[in-house]
């Protein structure tokens, strides 16, 4: 293709799930303790859908990636610290809620109205990436609410793999059950790709990468809209914690025939 | 890459310059107040590196007067800001008697025991322990507030990369100066995409070289640049750092139970061991931060922060106030225990020293974050001062606008007062304790002052140190089956020498692997080299007392193949840099420097609750 793709990646932040999250019930409803204090990091499944796309910009001259992120200004501006240096994106910010709980349809509406009001964006050449389990509590269904949105028909959900031909086309592997891909061919964009985990490690620091996106990112925070998302509408009927399963005991001297006795019996229950 | 000013480390005293320096960089009018000559047009270009993967990244909860800090921000009720701050309440110092009978009491801790044992009618009673009836003015911290470091200068960089005028970048530890001859013109990166000896693989990326007409070297006591600039230009006469401390911290939410009300402050002295100190700061929301200091004068290898923390927690004093609990967070950081005596070359061409690597602690008060931050407001007024006339940054110019500055500063002068204050602690902790009060209530004019030797010379054999306590058979039969397992040497000695078992109980008395978990896992990316290395594999092969291997806070050093030097795991290292210290081993020609080689390193905590 000769004018290169034009990708969006959707991507905000979630709590460092490295962090002790405990969720408790906040006046504005279900959320976190000490939300506001706990580190965030961009949201594992966007952040490979983002290094997929520098990827892919990458391999194919004339394109540019944006990052549409919704969350909390402040909070979106020290994770820029930490995924700046990583891939160059144009970042368009969106200031409004990153929980969990905020629903689906709202942040798909926030996410479709910012892509749709990028200048100079070229429907034609759009590709629009984001995390296939992202902002919908693992309901994959994000991403494919900002296509109808968007009025994009092609939609691949559990992406790993993409390969562009030379005329624009591409093929792309999507996770289905049993360990299995779906393998289909698109004739070009527009499309909307939610990624599962791609095949990419995560690069590494780059400290000319970082200066440059730099330069784009205070001022994309500093006109960051509000983003109406989680406010009103919605009623939390009941909230539940996934019951713990992991069973936990200390046990001292045991043999290793003893502790592998255990967990076969444990396996067999 | 050219920049106008890169820092090294973003910690209290870097908070402090950024804050102040970016105060004055734009007019009123929205134009630059100076212009970047690395990108003309352009306001100044400011660079901050930081090692640890996100700011605010680390270990400490204080308790502080804050004077500088809040002079930093006027008419700002920090404790509403910050989360977790809380006005500093009600301060007690308990000495604490041994329970169990299993700690090392010499002649002088047995005669403090005693005083303090026959004083109680005259003191508050605790469980195993007297409260001092009155807390010396310099050891208080009213009016002051306790918060946690992490959530603090999470704010600060919040605030900071707020204004636009200046980019701090998590994650990137720096490897080292940029020198030509004696003048520092940047920074090196680490390099990435290596394997753990540093050897290029497919990912290889080169640390970038950063460029600056100022390195400002805010990295603390272990840090890589800061350490490197001590060994290029030794340091002034006199001075040293001979004295160390661990402290291990952890953050624990209190049980219903407890009545400690927020901001309430606890001080111990005693137990486990007569040199080990104690703290407990509690946050709002029925959080308390605590936590021990493990000194380099505490004359064993066997020295275990983890376990003595444990151990510490468990006295009655405390465990009534937290049993029940669970543990949150956890962490460790070395702390340079000689303050000003510690002190660098503070300025030389191109770059200025700040914070705790610049001897800022002041060691009779027991306080660091707010002398490290005002050491980087006082070198931000210098650099306007420089920027407003022109000048470049050279010895000279930086000695006249910083040094001199901070030499006619309340902080020196309180540095100064404080310089001998912990002299005595090289010949015990009776005698430091009696010299500790000797500076502290004469203002520095009194001191009891003694000689002092580096860390390494002063640790002694494990023969020497269980004389008496254990039998030489069971010590000997004790080494060889930690040998055998490839296990450190602490909890076996400790429970030869009567310490009782830690009864774990996964919420708040966990093993030390399970607390690696707890609070942000400890890792660290892929990528880099191993950080902890050693100088001269034939010295930790003859070495018998492996001290770095009993202190690592976090078992990232383990014992290795028989005579061979200790494995290294960095994504279990949190970078406290206690091995660097608790080494037994100089170097031949260099009694200054032991064997453990720490350089820059990616990871650790994951964790600003502390």
């Amino acid at each position: 293709m000769t004018n290169g793709f034009q990708i969006v990646v959707c991507g905000s932040l979630v709590p460092d799930p490295l962090q002790t999250l405990e969720p408790v019930t906040t006046p504005q409803g279900p959320g976190l303790k000490n939300e506001t204090m706990l580190p965030s990091v961009l949201d594992p499944w966007s952040a490979h859908a983002l290094f997929e796309a520098a990827h892919l910009a990458k391999q194919v001259a004339g394109s540019k990636v944006w990052l549409v992120s919704l969350g909390p200004k402040a909070k979106l501006q020290q994770l820029m610290m930490t995924v700046a240096q990583k891939v160059p994106f144009e970042l368009v910010a969106l200031d409004g809620s990153a929980s969990g709980f905020t629903d689906a349809h709202g942040v798909a509406a926030a996410l479709a109205d910012a892509i749709g009001a990028i200048p100079g964006l070229d429907k034609s050449r759009l590709l629009v990436f984001g995390g296939c389990a992202s902002a919908s509590r693992d309901a994959s269904v994000t991403m494919q609410l900002v296509g109808e949105r968007l009025g994009i028909c092609d939609q691949f959900v559990g992406v790993d793999e993409i390969h562009v031909q030379a005329d624009g086309a591409f093929s792309v592997l999507e996770r289905i059950e049993g360990g299995e891909y779906l393998a289909s061919t698109c004739a070009g964009a527009p499309a909307v790709l939610a990624w599962a985990t791609g095949n990419l490690p995560e690069p590494p620091n780059n400290p000319q990468i970082g200066m440059g996106n730099m330069r784009g990112v205070m001022p994309a925070l500093q006109k960051a809209k509000p983003a109406a998302v989680g406010v009103g509408g919605i009623a939390y009927a009941k909230t539940e914690i996934p019951a713990q399963k992991r069973q936990t005991r200390i046990v001292k001297d045991a043999s290793t025939d003893e502790i592998a006795r255990e967990i076969v019996e444990w396996i067999r229950q | 890459m050219d920049a106008d000013i890169v820092c090294v480390g973003f910690g209290p005293a870097t908070g402090g310059f950024l804050t102040t320096l970016t105060r004055a960089l734009m007019k009123p009018d929205g134009t630059p107040a100076f212009e970047s000559k690395v990108m003309p047009g352009m306001p100044l270009q400011i660079m901050c590196y930081e090692r640890a993967d996100d700011i605010g990244f680390g270990v400490s909860g204080v308790v502080t007067k804050g004077r500088a800090i809040r002079e930093s921000f006027p008419g700002v009720d920090l404790t509403k800001e910050i989360p977790n701050a809380v006005a500093t309440g009600h301060e007690t110092v308990a000495y604490l008697f041994d329970p169990i009978g299993a700690s090392r009491r010499t002649a002088g801790t047995k005669f403090m025991d005693g005083v303090f044992k026959h004083g109680r009618f005259a003191m508050g009673k605790g469980p195993h322990a007297s409260e001092l009836p009155w807390i010396p003015p310099f050891l208080r911290k009213e009016p002051g507030f306790v918060m946690s470091v992490g959530a603090f200068m999470s704010w600060v960089g919040n605030q900071l990369m707020g204004s636009g005028l200046v980019q701090i970048w998590p994650g990137t530890p720096v490897s080292g100066p940029v020198m030509e001859g004696d003048r520092v013109v940047g920074v090196r990166l680490a390099d990435q995409g290596v394997d753990k000896k540093g050897n290029p693989e497919a990912s290889f990326m080169p640390g970038m070289d950063i460029h600056a007409r100022l390195t400002v070297v805010g990295d603390g006591p272990v840090g890589a640049v800061g350490r490197k600039l001590d060994r290029h230009f030794g340091l002034p006469q006199g001075n040293h750092q001979h004295d160390w401390a661990v402290g291990m911290k952890a953050v624990v939410e209190l049980p219903a139970s407890c009545e400690l009300k927020p901001g309430t402050v606890l001080h111990t002295l005693g137990y486990p061991e007569p040199e080990i100190f104690g703290f407990m700061y509690v946050y709002p929301d029925r959080t308390a931060s605590l936590g021990i200091f493990v000194p380099s004068w505490f004359d064993t290898p066997i020295r275990t922060s983890y376990r003595y923390l444990q151990h510490w927690m468990m006295h009655p004093y405390i465990w009534r106030h937290i049993e029940g609990g669970t543990l949150r967070s956890w962490g460790a950081k070395s702390l340079q225990e000689s303050g000003v005596r510690g002190e660098p070359y503070l300025v030389g061409d191109g770059f200025a020293r700040i914070g705790e690597g610049s001897g800022t602690t002041n060691v009779l008060t027991n306080s660091g974050v707010d002398e490290a931050w005002r050491s980087g407001v006082l070198l931000a007024e210098g650099v306007i001062e420089l920027l407003a006339r022109d000048a470049e940054f050279t010895k000279g110019t930086l000695k006249a606008a910083y040094v001199n500055r901070r030499r006619a500063d309340a902080l020196d002068e309180e540095l100064q007062v404080a310089k001998k204050g912990r002299d005595g602690f090289q010949r015990g902790f009776f005698t430091g304790m009696m010299g500790t009060g000797m500076t502290g209530m004469t203002g520095g004019a009194l001191n009891l002052s003694v000689e002092s030797c580096p860390p390494s010379a002063r640790i002694p054999t494990l023969a020497d140190v269980c004389a008496g306590r254990i039998a030489p058979d069971k010590l000997a039969e004790a080494v060889e089956a930690c040998a055998k397992a490839k296990q450190p040497l602490h909890d076996a000695l400790m429970t030869l020498a009567g310490w009782p078992e830690i009864p774990l109980d996964g919420s708040l008395l966990m093993s030390h692997q399970d607390v690696l978990f707890k609070g942000g896992k400890v890792q660290a990316a892929g990528g880099f080299a191993d950080h902890v290395t050693f100088a001269k594999p034939e010295l930790c092969a003859v070495c018998k007392e492996r001290t770095c291997i009993e202190i690592c806070s976090a078992q990232a050093l383990m014992p290795g193949e028989e005579g061979g030097t200790p494995e290294f795991d960095r994504e279990k290292c949190i970078h406290c840099g206690a091995c660097i210290w608790s080494c037994s081993k100089a170097l031949p020609g260099d009694p200054e420097r032991a064997n453990v080689e720490f350089s820059a390193g990616s990871g650790g905590l994951h964790s600003n609750e502390n």
